[in-house]
């Protein structure tokens, strides 16, 4: 627990502000219940590494996580906290089912 | 299954002498993870399609025979958990949970197998009897995945993991083997219970001891489950507990407490925290369990979808890909259409071959115009239709559907709607009625009205054979299939239009946020796309066979009778025709409503069809049939094969070009049939959504007709 508070203490930024190709840890969503739950199960949660497949600056967003590809709308976008990682080369592509 | 004993094979065999047995089998699992297909594996042919009763989302089942035990197999809408978030996954979690299957097959994608355990370790918490397909095992082995199938089992409480590759029809046998296993109770499933941490377990206990009193009003669902999901926040097993429990007020009140307490400890909600535990559990599992044993190469799907969801191009292609669709269509249909046109023809000439030539019996006017001509003229189209079916499963079963929405969400959303409205638009150009069903993706109710009340403006199937006789009896052939690409974009434009007058008027505020998962692309296989196919155009004709059977008896008998008195019928057979009409109901009423549609350029024929389309649009061609060759009863069947091409030239003598395009214009944009408006009805829950529907698309098409004939009246154009 005590790493997401310091992620979010360290500032995470909205998703849609990360470039194409750029990945990073998801910190939060700011959503209803509903929603949250539903991103969730849909793999979208806090500690799991993302990486944005597609940023064109205007319409849907699409991330990819753990191997699955999942499109949002851009308000969705802004509404989904992530940490950037440093830009690693050889980082784990994502989709490995080692634990995070 | 109460005559089996709990454990060993020698109960399965002590009690096989007591007849055939049933298991009652539901498939679940992510979307996208090969349900469909492998439901299509399992059952094959022996599919039905209706509906849950309550609630109108399509349930899928089938039968399928193994080991002398007979499987009925549902296969449920895809769901990311048992939490539900739209309609949809709110049937597929009750079923699980309320109707107590026999065995849960839970479909997982073995190369999203992480998130794909979320649902699974959830069906194991609930205890049900459970066998898991890891289905594209052939996908997870060529991304490098070794998955160590005893391990994993063992983990996750000896559960059978059976591996599938659903379009190679790989795993079946072993898959029907546990199922069966499972179901009869020769293997069991060990419960395995995941550590949520002490603060959340301490929780549940409490709460679990409050609802133990309450759980023969729970059974089957175990009070320790209740106490979970109510820690989780669940609301539907929140309302459960306020239906179902004596002590409902203190217990959901004590939930609240635990809830607001876990939230204090955590500074998260106990969802997130419950559902992070089940992660790390998944994580640890998988991690002992699975390899990966080489580098993933870049996925094929990107570099397609890096050209088909180009910023530029994206549409252009989207747009071609439909114009194709329905050329298509119109196109190759044409040739299977011929030839039933003359099947029926020569069917109707043998039937009235068994009364002597010149007759007037009523039995054989009722047979070959009313059943044969009427139900005849609308079969004739089928090809037409299964082609455009065909076209719609291809898109969906490769992936390409969900790129379309995720296309379609830029324009979608200027006009205010989902990029996920795009999807029962698209069904919509098959048939209205599935198209109002399919709004169920839409997870927002003020989404999906709108969306519903704009469906019939999406042309579908039905008017299809309007347009393709009204275009090839007015128009040349170079200009057939532009003008039909025409009718379909004013339909589109016209609901763009008036989605926008919705949203600013009733349907005012924020747009809902657009979540959707991008399966990969995949190759649809023939045979998934042919049972669609075949199940949605048997559908149809069923449709067809009754409503419009029904409503061609009833057609010819309101334009048959009255008959006229004897002496009225001395003129040419041209005029007789008319007149014999005019003596009718159908026809009287037609004549009636003639100074209110004059304006249009309608007259009492059209008029008389249009009254007979509401039973379903495409009566409405077998009604110009009826109403152009009554008075020789069996004069059309006669003509045999013949008997179109002389509609479509009676419809060239008697309307302009403009007329005709007028009366298009009408069926496409008002007067929804009957089984739109019951579906509505039923699907919008209130009778104000479907007058409004009804009444507000007919005064809308009055208002275009009027304008668009008499601008083209004025214009000249048209009117030859």
């Amino acid at each position: 627990m005590t790493g997401r508070e310091e992620r979010r203490a360290n500032g995470s930024v909205a998703l849609s502000s990360l470039a194409d190709g750029a990945r990073a840890h998801l910190t939060r969503v700011e959503a209803g219940h509903g929603l949250r739950s539903r991103l969730t199960a849909m793999g979208l949660r806090p500690g799991v590494e993302v990486r944005v497949a597609s940023n064109r600056g205007a319409g849907p967003f699409v991330v990819a996580v753990e191997g699955m590809r999942i499109v949002l709308g851009r308000g969705m976008a802004h509404k989904v906290y992530v940490v950037p990682m440093a830009a690693d080369s050889d980082a784990a592509v994502p989709g490995s089912p080692e634990g995070k | 299954m109460e005559a089996v004993s709990p454990r060993g094979s020698e109960g399965v065999e002590r009690s096989a002498p007591t007849g055939p047995r049933r298991l009652r089998v539901a498939l679940a699992g992510n979307p996208n993870a090969g349900k469909t297909t492998l439901f299509n594996n399992l059952t094959g042919g022996r599919q039905r399609v209706g509906n849950y009763p309550g609630v109108t989302v399509e349930r899928k089942e089938g039968v399928r025979v193994h080991g002398g035990i007979r499987l009925q197999v549902v296969d449920l809408p895809g769901t990311y958990s048992l939490t539900a978030y739209t309609e949809d996954e709110i049937v597929a979690r009750d079923f699980v949970i309320d109707a107590h299957p026999d065995v849960v097959v839970d479909i997982v994608d073995a190369s999203n197998l992480e998130r794909n355990l979320y649902l699974a370790v959830q069906l194991l918490e609930l205890g049900v009897p459970m066998v898991v397909a890891l289905n594209m095992s052939d996908v997870a082995a060529a991304r490098g995945y070794a998955i160590d199938l005893a391990k994993l089992s063992a983990l996750l409480g000896d559960v059978p993991l059976v591996p599938t590759v659903g379009h190679r029809r790989e795993g079946m046998g072993s898959l029907l083997d546990a199922i069966v296993a499972v179901g009869t109770g020769a293997h069991r499933v060990r419960r395995v219970p995941i550590a949520y941490g002490w603060e959340v377990e301490n929780e549940v206990e409490k709460l679990a001891a409050l609802l133990e009193p309450e759980a023969d009003a729970l059974a089957p669902r175990e009070p320790a489950w209740v106490a979970l999901k109510l820690v989780e926040g669940d609301s539907r097993v929140r309302d459960l507990v306020w239906a179902q429990c004596a002590g409902a007020k203190g217990i959901l009140e004590a939930a609240e407490a635990s809830v607001r307490h876990l939230e204090g400890v955590f500074g998260d909600s106990p969802e997130t925290v419950i559902a992070d535990r089940r992660y790390g559990f998944i994580s640890g599992a998988c991690q002992e369990a699975v390899r990966r044993t080489a580098e993933s190469r870049h996925e094929m799907s990107d570099r397609i979808d890096a050209l088909l969801t180009h910023p530029v191009l994206g549409l252009p292609i989207f747009l071609g890909l439909m114009y194709l669709v329905f050329w298509a269509t119109f196109r190759l249909g044409e040739w299977p259409m011929r030839w039933l046109e003359a099947g029926f023809g020569r069917l109707g000439a043998a039937v009235s071959g068994l009364w002597p030539a010149g007759s007037e019996s009523a039995l054989e006017s009722l047979l070959v115009d009313g059943v044969i001509g009427g139900v005849g003229g609308v079969i004739v189209f089928l090809p037409n239709i299964l082609i455009l079916f065909l076209a719609i499963a291809i898109l969906e079963d490769s992936g390409y559907m969900a790129r379309a929405a995720f296309i379609m969400d830029r324009w979608m959303h200027k006009i205010g709607l989902h990029g996920k409205s795009f999807i029962p638009m698209l069904i919509g150009f098959g048939c209205t009625v599935p198209a109002i069903l399919a709004t169920r993706v839409l997870e927002s109710r003020r989404d999906r009205l709108t969306t519903m009340l704009v469906l019939p403006l999406m042309s579908c199937g039905a008017r299809l054979p309007i347009y393709t006789l009204l275009i090839s009896a007015f128009f040349a052939e170079r200009l057939r299939a532009p003008v039909l690409w025409g009718i379909y974009v004013v339909g589109i434009a016209a609901a763009a239009g008036l989605v926008k007058l919705l949203r600013s008027t009733l349907f005012r505020g924020e747009a809902t946020p657009f979540v959707m998962e991008l399966p990969p692309y995949r190759m649809p296989t023939v045979r998934s796309a042919a049972i669609h196919m075949g199940v949605r155009g048997s559908l149809y004709l069923r449709k067809a066979g009754t409503l419009i059977l029904g409503a061609s008896v009833c057609m010819w008998a309101l334009t048959s009778y009255p008959k006229p008195p004897a002496g009225a019928l001395a003129a040419a057979e041209g005029v007789s025709r008319a007149s014999a009409l005019d003596y009718s109901v159908a026809g009287r009423v037609g004549q009636a409503l003639e100074p209110v549609t004059r304006p249009l350029g309608f007259d009492g024929r059209v008029n008389t069809a249009m009254l007979g389309a509401f039973a379903a649009k495409e009566v409405f061609v077998a009604d110009m049939g009826i109403v152009f060759s009554l008075g020789s009863g069996s004069a059309r069947a006669r003509h045999g094969a013949e008997a179109n091409l002389r509609l479509r030239e009676r419809l060239r003598e008697t309307y302009t070009p403009l007329q005709g395009v007028s009366i298009m214009l009408f069926c496409l944009l008002g007067f929804p049939c009957m089984a739109t408006v019951a579906v509505m009805w039923s699907e919008s829950g209130s009778a104000k959504w479907m007058l409004l529907q009804w009444g507000g698309l007919t005064v809308f098409a009055y208002t275009v007709c009027l304008l668009v004939y008499q601008v083209g009246r004025l214009a000249g154009l048209g009117t030859r």
